[in-house]
C-alpha cells in the first residue's frame, strides 16, 4: 500500500546530483519549488519541465522509477485539474448539461497539472538521491542556527531519521496485520468511504500498539549504545560544500532567473 | 570482568485504583563471575528471569539490592553508566527493533558518533567492525533490505565500534531462520577466539549452549545449575523439572545408560556417534 511513494526511498547510485552536498540541494529544492509557482508563460513552464528532464537523466535513476511515484498521487493530480477544468469562470469554449468548459479553466487545468508532476518529481529528486540520513543531517545542520533559540535541532533531525528508518519495517507490519484481520473475515475493500474507515481501526489499533513496543525497545538499544544529549555527538562523514557545489548552485540559479524571465519578457 | 554480588531485582508498580505498591521480585539473588575472554550461556525458559539479568550488565536497570560489577565498575554509579556501555555492549532479540539508521555505515557508526570520538576513528573503526562481522560488503546497503541474519550481525558490528571488552547477547536468534542462526553463532563464536571477547550469550537453544565454555541454567530468579555444557546437560532431571530441552543425543545417552549400556555424557552427535560405535564394537 505505502510501498509505492518513493518520498524517503533513497536509490543508491552515483550521478552528480548523489554527489551534491546535501544543504545546498534541500535550498535548491526550495528554491525549485518557489520558482515553479511564480513562473508565468507557457515559455517559461515549457523551459522548467526541460529543466526538470535534464535533472532526471543527470540523475542517474531510472525514469520509470519517477513514474511510478507519481502513481499514488494520480487522483489528487487529475482531480485538481479536473476541477479547475470545470470551475473557472471565462469565456466559455464549451458547454454540455451543467458544466461549461471556459478558455481560462483549460489554461489553469494544464498549469495546474503541470506545477503538479514536476512539484512531485522535483522534491523527490532530492529525496531519491539523498540518503535520508544525509538529508536530516543537513536539516540538521540547517536549523543549528536556530537552537540558540530553543529550537532542539539535533532532536528534530534524530526524529525524522527514526521515521524514516521506520517507514519500510512498518509497511510491513501493515500488511501483515492486514492479512492476518483479513484472514479472521475483515474486509477492507467494500462498502461506502464510512465503513471502510471504520474497517481501518482493526487495522490501526495493533499497527500503533506494535510502534509503542518498537519505540520503547528502540529506545532501550539507543540507550545501550551511549545515545545521550550531553556529550557533543560527532558525525562519520561530515559534509563540507565544496567548489563543485558552489558552481553547481550558481548554474541552477542563473538558469532558473532566465526561466523566470522568459515570463515576464515574451 | 562480569560480576553481580547476591543480585536482587523487583518490579514496582503502583495499582492505580487502591494506590498500593506491588512488587515482584524477578531476581532472587544471583552470584555469577564470568571470567574475561569466556564463552558463557545463559539458559532459562521465558520468564526465567534471563533478560532482566541480561539488562543489569548494561545498566539499563540497576539492582534492588546487591551490586553489579562490569570491569569493576559498578552499575549502581550512574558517573560510570557511559563507561559500562562502553566497556559491555548489548544486542537484543528483535533486529528490526534495534537498528537505528536506514544504511548499513550509519547504523555502525552509532554509538561512536554518540560518544563523541573524531570521524576519522570512527571510520577505522566501522571498517574494522564491519569486517569482523563480514558485512564490510553491505557498507552502503539499506538496513531494511538485509535479512534477520544479516541485520543481527550488522547490530553486533554496532557494539563493536564501541570496542567493547563484552558483549551480552539476550537471546539474538530468537527471531531467525535457521540459516540467520548459524551466521550469528559463527560471528560469536569467532569473536570470542579470534579477539578474546567476553561473551554472554541469554538464550533457549540447547544447540546454542552445547557450543559455549560454560552453561548457566536460571529458572525463577535463581541459578540451578552452573558449570561446562557437558555438566549442566548430565543434570536430566533436574533441567526436565524445570521444563528445559536437552540435546538430542545427550537424552539417547541417558536413556542408553538406564537401559544397561556403558555408554559416557555426550553433547554433540559425533561424540555420540563414538560411542555408540565403540559399543557396537565390543559386542562384536
Amino acid at each position: 500500500m505505502f510501498k509505492d511513494i518513493i518520498i524517503g526511498q533513497y536509490i543508491n547510485a552515483d550521478s552528480v546530483l548523489h554527489r551534491l552536498d546535501p544543504k545546498i540541494k534541500i535550498i535548491l529544492t526550495v528554491l525549485y519549488v518557489v520558482v515553479l509557482f511564480i513562473i508565468r508563460g507557457s515559455v517559461s513552464y515549457v523551459l522548467f519541465a526541460l529543466m526538470t528532464l535534464c535533472l532526471v537523466l543527470m540523475s542517474n535513476i531510472k525514469p520509470k522509477v519517477f513514474i511510478k511515484g507519481l502513481k499514488p498521487l494520480v487522483f489528487i493530480i487529475i482531480f485538481t485539474a479536473v476541477m479547475n477544468l470545470l470551475l473557472t469562470p471565462g469565456t466559455v469554449m464549451v458547454r454540455f448539461w451543467i458544466f461549461k468548459i471556459t478558455y481560462e479553466g483549460i489554461r489553469s487545468a494544464v498549469i495546474m497539472f503541470t506545477r503538479l508532476v514536476l512539484l512531485v518529481t522535483g522534491t523527490s529528486l532530492l529525496t531519491l538521491t539523498t540518503s535520508p540520513l544525509k538529508l536530516t543531517d543537513a536539516i540538521e545542520t540547517l536549523l543549528s542556527p536556530l537552537s540558540h533559540i530553543k529550537v532542539p535541532a539535533h532532536e528534530i533531525a534524530m526524529m525524522m531519521s527514526i521515521a524514516i528508518r521506520f517507514i519500510p519495517t512498518l509497511a510491513d507490519e501493515t500488511d501483515k496485520i492486514q492479512k492476518a484481520q483479513t484472514s479472521r473475515g475483515a474486509d477492507f475493500q467494500s462498502g461506502n468511504i464510512i465503513t471502510r474507515a471504520r474497517a481501518m481501526i482493526p487495522l490501526l489499533v495493533p499497527l500503533f500498539i506494535s510502534a509503542f513496543r518498537r519505540a520503547d525497545e528502540l529506545a532501550t538499544a539507543m540507550d545501550s549504545r551511549c545515545y545521550n544529549a550531553t556529550i557533543k555527538r560527532t558525525k562519520l562523514n561530515t559534509s563540507r560544500i565544496g567548489k563543485a557545489d558552489i558552481s553547481y548552485a550558481l548554474v541552477f540559479i542563473c538558469t532558473n532567473i532566465i526561466i523566470i524571465m522568459f515570463g515576464y519578457i515574451i | 570482568m562480569l560480576e553481580t554480588i547476591n543480585l536482587r531485582f523487583e518490579f514496582r508498580d503502583e495499582d492505580l485504583e487502591t494506590g498500593e505498591i506491588l512488587t515482584d521480585e524477578i531476581l532472587h539473588g544471583i552470584d555469577l563471575k564470568i571470567e574475561k575472554g569466556s564463552f558463557v550461556t545463559v539458559l532459562g525458559h521465558n520468564g526465567s528471569g534471563k533478560s532482566t539479568l541480561a539488562k543489569h550488565f548494561n545498566a539499563i536497570l540497576t539492582p534492588s539490592s546487591g551490586n553489579v560489577l562490569v570491569g569493576g565498575l559498578n552499575t549502581r554509579d550512574t558517573k560510570n553508566v557511559f563507561d559500562i556501555r562502553k566497556r559491555c555492549g548489548m544486542v537484543f532479540q528483535n533486529p528490526d527493533n534495534q537498528i537505528v539508521a536506514a544504511i548499513v555505515e550509519d547504523e555502525v557508526a552509532f554509538a561512536p558518533e554518540n560518544l563523541g570520538i573524531d570521524p576519522k576513528i570512527i571510520r577505522e573503526r566501522v571498517d574494522a567492525s564491519l569486517k569482523a562481522v563480514e558485512m564490510y560488503d553491505y557498507m552502503h546497503s539499506q538496513t531494511s533490505k538485509l535479512s534477520g541474519g544479516q541485520k543481527q550481525r550488522v547490530a553486533i558490528a554496532g557494539v563493536l565500534a564501541m570496542e567493547p571488552e563484552c558483549i551480552v547477547l539476550d537471546e539474538p536468534t530468537a527471531m531467525l531462520d535457521p540459516r540467520g542462526r548459524r551466521e550469528v553463532i559463527s560471528t560469536i563464536k569467532r569473536l570470542n577466539k579470534t579477539k578474546n571477547m567476553t561473551v554472554v550469550l541469554i538464550t533457549h537453544y540447547m544447540d546454542e549452549a552445547v557450543q559455549s565454555d560454560r552453561t548457566v541454567v536460571i529458572d525463577d530468579g535463581k541459578v540451578v545449575l552452573d558449570g561446562t555444557p557437558k555438566e549442566v546437560f548430565s543434570h536430566i532431571e533436574t533441567l526436565d523439572k524445570i521444563g528445559l530441552d536437552i540435546p538430542q543425543v545427550t537424552r539417547l545417552m541417558y536413556k542408553l545408560r538406564q537401559d544397561g549400556f556403558d555408554v559416557p555424557e555426550c553433547i554433540t552427535v559425533d561424540e555420540a556417534k563414538q560411542a555408540i560405535l565403540n559399543i557396537l564394537g565390543k559386542r562384536k
